[in-house]
C-alpha cells in the first residue's frame, strides 16, 4: 500500500534515528555514562527535543473550534508551537513539513487494559486481575505496565497516543489505573499519571467464587465498610500506613476518583449513592443502562466513560445501545468513549473504531472525536497537556488519509511529544 | 478480478411487460449493485413471486400501470448478505463424549425464534450457514438458513435442495481448540488430530464399500450408522466440509486431508491465509475470512492478517466473509468488507465476497448472492455506500418479503439495541468458534 501523504521511507529513517537517540538518553540517565559519552548524548538529545515539524493538514481538527481547512500545526521541543491557517502561520525554513489529509489531536482511549493484559492471552501476559482477594486498591498499574506490549504498538498505529489503562473490571476493587502515552520503551518513559483511579466493579462481574462478595448487596456492604474504615483512619492522629489505607486515604480526600464499572441500572444508581454518602469522586464506567437513567446521571454531576460502542450485548449489557453515548451527550453529561476490557477476541478494540460507530449512530462527528480527545482528557484530568491542538500542549498528533471514522480510511502517521512514533499505514 | 456479465439489461423491458400482470413490485431509482455486472446508477429491480424478474436501468424501462412502484432514489440496493459462518439461534452440536460426532445436527438444536436472527436481518444478512463450535475435530452438521421473518419453528427458515432435502454442511476444526490436555478420546497434539480424522474417513470408505458390495441385497447392508452416513455424504461430495483453521500449517493440514479423501471444503477463519494464499488458490479451496480488530486473544491467531482478503484475492482464491457471530456482530457484517478494503482488497472483490462468493461456498449461487433474473429476491436497501461506516441497512428482503425495516420502531431496536432488544435473553450467542471450547460442553 502506498502512503500518499507521508514519505514513508524518510519517516522510517527519522524514526530509527529517534529511537537510537532515545536509547542514548536512557543509558545516560540510568547508568551515569562516562563524561565524553554524556556530552555526546546531550548534544544528540537536544537535537531530538528541538526536532521541528510543521504539519500541513487539508482538514485540521483542533478540537478548540470548528475544523480548520488548510491548517498548519508547528511543533517545537515536543510541544505545539503554533496552530493556524496557512495564511496565518509561517513555516520556518528549517522545519520538516509533513502533509496529511486530516489531522487530529492524538487519540485518547479513556479506558483500556492494554499494557497489563497482553495480546497472547496466556497466563503470563494477563496481569490486570489478581484473583487472591476481592478488594485490592493497593495494586499499582505501573508495577505491571509493559510499554512494549504488542497491543500498545497496535493502537498507536491507529493514532491512539494516550491510554487510561490498568486493572480490569472483574473484582470489587481490582487495583489502580494509570495514564500513559503509547510511546516510550518502559513504564517510566510512558507514564504521565502513575495512579489515576481505583478500578471498582459493581454487578455480576464483581462476584467472586469461594469468597465474598457473592451478591450485589454484599458488594456494597464491603465497599462501604472499606470507605468507612478509610474515613475513620483520617480522623486518627496515628494513621494506619498499610498500602490499602494509604491509597484509600487518597480516595476519601478526593485526590483520586473511583472508576466504577456499572452496566446495569441498579449498579449505576448504587455507584451514585455511595459517592454521595462518602463525598468521594467517581467516574462512571460502562453504563450500558445509562440511556435509561439520563436525569439521574446528569443530576449526579459525574462523567461517564461509555462502554465500547460495539461491545457485545447480553447479560448486564442487555439494554446496550449504539446510541448510548449520543443520548448521554445530548443531555449535557460529560462523555468519553473507551475500548474497554476484552477477555478474548479481539484482545483489544480500537477506540477510533468505537467512536466511528458512535458517529454513525447519533453522535455528531465533532462530538465523537471529542469523546476520544478533549472530552476524554477532561474526564481524565489531563486536558492541560493533551486532547486538543493548542499552543503549549504536548505535540500528540494523529494523521489520516480521509475521514478518520471511515472504514476505508487509514491512519498514516502518529506523533507523540513531537516524535514520529508510527508511520505504518493502518 | 473482473466479473462483468453485461447481458442482463437487454431483457428488462420484456420481463417487465409480462411480470406486470400479477402484483409485481418495482424498486426504482436506487443505485443497484448487482454483483454480477456493473453497478446501475439509476436502476430498477423488479420482483414478483419472491423472485427477481428484471434488473436494469430505470431510465430505459417502461413499467405497466399495475406495477407497484417503490421509489428508492438516493438509496443503494445490493444482494442480501451471505454469512458463511454464524452461530445465531444459539445452536450446540457435539457433546463432551468424543472429538468426532458427525451424527449430531444443528437442525435439532437451533432456536428459530432467537432475537439473534432479527439482528442478523438488521445487518442485511439473508442467508447464513449456522454451525456448531470448534471444540471438536468434527462438531456436527451445519444448517444453511434463509432468514425469513416470523419463524415459529426451524422448518420455517430452512433451505431445501431440488430433492426436497434441507441443506447444510459439516463442521470440522483443527488447531488448538479441539485439543485437550487431559487426553481421553480427544487429541492432545495436531498429529493426533489429523490421525483421528483420517481414521474416521477410512471407516467411512469401508462403510461405503460394504454398501456397494451389498448392491440390491438388503440383507448384506451394514447396520445403519448415523455418523458414517454423514461422512459418506461428505465423501460423495454431497455435504460441504466447513473447516475451522487458523495457523498456516493447520491450513495445509486441512488441504492435505481434503486431497486424500476428496471431499469438498471451505476453509473457515484462515487467520494466516496471507502466508499460504498461493497454496490455497492452487488447491482451489474457497476461503471465508473474518475481520478482527486486533491480533491475538489466542496463540494461533497472533498473526491474523487484515491483509488476508487482498492476499487471497491476488492469489486468485475465492474469498468470502463471515461474522462468527457473536465474535463479530451480525448487525455490522458489512464492516468486514470495509476493513478488508482498508487493508487493500478491491471493493468489487470485497462486495462479491459478502454475497456471491459466500453463496458459492454454500452451493446456493444459483439462487442467491447476486441480483439476476430468476434468482430469489433477497436484497438489501442501504442509505449509501456499502463500505461506509455512516451507511445503514434500511430494509432487508428475503424472497421478496420485507423482513427488516429500520423505520419500524420494533425493527429499529434490533439494529441499534436499547431497552427491550433482548427480552428473549438471547442477545448474545455464547457459542462461537473463533475461540472454541464453547462448542457444546467440553
Amino acid at each position: 500500500m502506498q502512503n500518499r501523504f507521508l514519505n514513508a521511507k524518510t519517516l522510517r529513517r527519522e524514526n530509527a534515528k529517534i529511537y537510537f537517540l532515545a536509547a542514548s538518553r536512557r543509558s545516560f540517565l540510568k547508568y551515569f555514562a562516562p563524561l565524553p559519552l554524556c556530552v555526546f548524548a546531550l548534544i544528540f538529545f537536544s537535537s531530538v527535543v528541538s526536532a521541528q515539524i510543521a504539519i500541513k493538514g487539508e482538514t485540521v481538527w483542533t478540537m478548540t473550534g470548528e475544523p480548520m481547512t488548510n491548517g498548519i500545526v508547528l511543533i517545537k521541543n515536543g510541544k505545539i508551537e503554533a496552530v493556524g491557517t496557512a495564511a496565518s502561520v509561517n513555516i520556518p525554513s528549517d522545519y520538516r513539513v509533513i502533509n496529511a489529509k486530516v489531522v487530529t489531536p492524538g487519540l485518547i482511549d479513556a479506558h483500556t487494559v492494554i499494557g497489563l493484559n497482553g495480546y497472547l492471552n496466556q497466563p503470563h501476559d494477563q496481569m490486570a486481575l489478581d484473583n487472591g482477594a476481592s478488594f485490592q486498591p493497593e495494586l499499582r498499574a505501573t508495577d505491571a505496565y509493559n510499554a512494549e506490549e504488542k497491543l500498545v504498538e497496535w493502537v498507536r498505529q491507529y493514532g491512539v497516543t494516550t491510554i487510561h489503562t490498568g486493572h480490569q473490571p472483574s473484582a470489587l476493587a481490582s487495583g489502580q489505573t494509570m495514564i500513559a502515552k503509547t510511546a516510550g520503551k518502559n513504564v517510566d518513559e510512558a507514564t504521565i499519571v502513575p495512579t489515576a483511579m481505583i478500578a471498582v466493579t459493581l454487578g455480576n462481574a464483581a462476584n467472586a467464587t469461594g469468597r465474598s462478595p457473592g451478591t450485589r448487596a454484599k458488594q456494597v456492604a464491603m465497599l462501604r465498610a472499606e470507605l468507612i474504615k478509610a474515613q475513620e483512619n483520617e480522623t486518627k492522629t496515628e494513621k494506619a500506613k498499610d498500602l490499602k489505607s494509604l491509597i484509600m486515604a487518597r480516595v476519601i480526600k478526593r485526590e483520586i476518583p473511583l472508576l466504577v464499572t456499572a452496566e446495569a441500572a441498579q449498579d449505576i444508581m448504587t455507584a451514585i449513592r455511595i459517592a454521595k454518602e462518602f463525598n468521594i469522586r467517581i467516574v462512571l464506567d460502562g453504563a450500558s443502562d445509562g440511556h435509561t437513567l439520563i436525569n439521574e446521571i446528569k443530576a449526579s454531576g459525574f462523567p461517564v466513560i461509555v462502554h465500547a460502542t460495539m461491545a457485545r450485548p447480553g447479560g448486564e449489557r442487555a439494554n446496550l445501545s449504539l446510541e448510548n453515548a449520543s443520548k448521554l451527550r445530548a443531555a449535557g453529561i460529560p462523555v468519553a468513549l473507551q475500548s474497554g476490557y476484552e477477555g478474548y477476541v479481539p484482545k483489544t478494540r480500537i477506540v477510533l473504531f468505537e467512536a466511528a460507530m458512535a458517529a454513525a449512530n447519533g453522535l455528531s462527528k465533532r462530538d465523537a472525536l471529542a469523546a476520544i480527545t478533549i472530552d476524554a482528557a477532561k474526564i481524565l484530568g489531563i486536558d492541560n497537556r493533551v486532547g486538543s491542538l493548542t499552543v503549549g500542549k504536548d505535540a500528540d498528533i494523529a494523521m489520516y488519509d480521509g475521514d478518520p471514522f471511515e472504514f476505508t480510511t487509514h491512519c498514516t502517521g502518529t506523533i507523540i511529544d513531537g516524535k514520529i512514533v508510527s508511520t505504518v499505514v493502518r | 478480478m473482473k466479473r462483468i456479465f453485461p447481458a442482463i439489461i437487454v431483457f428488462v423491458s420484456l420481463a417487465v411487460t409480462s411480470a406486470a400482470q400479477d402484483n409485481a413490485i418495482a424498486y426504482l431509482n436506487a443505485r443497484i449493485i448487482p454483483i454480477v455486472g456493473q453497478p446501475i446508477e439509476q436502476g430498477v429491480l423488479l420482483v414478483q413471486g419472491g423472485k427477481i424478474t428484471a434488473v436494469g436501468d430505470a431510465r430505459t424501462v417502461r413499467l405497466s400501470s399495475d406495477v407497484t412502484i417503490v421509489d428508492l432514489a438516493g438509496k443503494t440496493i445490493m444482494p442480501g448478505l451471505v454469512d458463511t459462518h454464524s452461530h445465531i439461534g444459539g445452536p450446540a452440536g457435539a457433546d463432551s463424549t468424543g472429538p468426532i460426532q458427525p451424527d449430531v445436527r444443528i437442525l435439532d438444536s437451533l432456536n428459530a425464534r432467537s432475537s439473534s436472527i432479527q439482528r442478523a436481518q438488521a445487518g442485511g444478512i439473508t442467508t447464513a450457514n449456522v454451525m456448531p463450535g470448534s471444540g471438536h475435530l468434527d462438531s456436527g452438521q451445519t444448517l444453511y438458513l434463509k432468514l425469513r421473518d416470523d419463524a415459529v419453528k426451524i422448518d420455517d427458515i430452512l433451505i431445501f435442495d431440488k430433492d426436497g432435502k434441507y441443506m447444510g454442511g459439516i463442521k470440522f476444526a483443527n488447531g488448538t481448540n479441539s485439543l485437550r490436555s487431559a487426553g481421553g478420546s480427544f487429541p492432545g497434539t495436531r498429529a493426533k488430530s489429523a490421525a483421528l480424522v483420517r481414521e474416521q474417513f477410512i471407516k467411512a470408505q469401508e462403510y461405503r464399500d460394504k454398501i456397494q458390495k451389498a448392491g440390491s441385497d438388503k440383507s448384506k447392508l451394514p447396520a445403519r450408522d448415523l455418523a458414517m452416513e454423514a461422512l459418506l455424504e461428505v465423501l460423495d461430495g454431497k455435504r460441504m466440509v466447513h473447516f475451522h483453521t487458523h495457523r498456516h500449517d493447520d491450513i495445509m493440514t486441512a488441504l492435505r486431508l481434503q486431497k486424500e479423501f476428496g471431499f469438498r471444503i471451505v476453509l473457515q477463519h484462515v487467520s494466516e491465509a496471507w502466508k499460504v494464499a498461493d497454496e490455497i488458490a492452487k488447491a482451489k479451496a474457497p476461503a471465508s475470512i473474518i475481520m478482527i480488530d486486533a491480533p491475538g486473544g489466542k496463540l494461533e491467531t497472533v498473526d491474523v492478517g487484515y491483509q488476508n482478503g487482498v492476499a487471497l484475492e491476488k492469489a486468485g482464491a475465492l474469498v468470502g466473509f463471515h461474522t462468527d457471530d457473536s465474535i463479530t456482530d451480525s448487525r455490522w457484517f458489512l464492516r468486514s468488507a470495509g476493513l478488508a478494503v482498508r487493508a487493500g482488497m478491491s471493493p468489487d472483490a470485497a462486495l462479491y465476497g459478502m454475497t456471491l462468493a459466500g453463496a458459492k461456498m454454500l452451493d446456493l449461487d444459483a439462487r442467491v448472492g447476486s441480483l439476476e433474473v430468476g434468482k430469489d429476491a433477497d436484497f438489501i436497501v442501504l442509505s449509501g455506500d456499502p463500505l461506509s461506516v455512516y451507511t445503514h441497512v434500511l430494509q432487508t428482503y428475503v424472497e421478496g418479503k420485507k423482513v427488516f425495516d429500520r423505520s419500524d420502531p420494533k425493527d429499529y431496536i434490533y439494529a441499534v439495541g436499547g431497552k427491550g432488544a433482548t427480552d428473549d435473553g438471547d442477545m448474545s450467542s455464547h457459542i462461537h468458534c473463533f475461540d472454541g471450547d464453547l462448542g457444546g460442553g467440553n
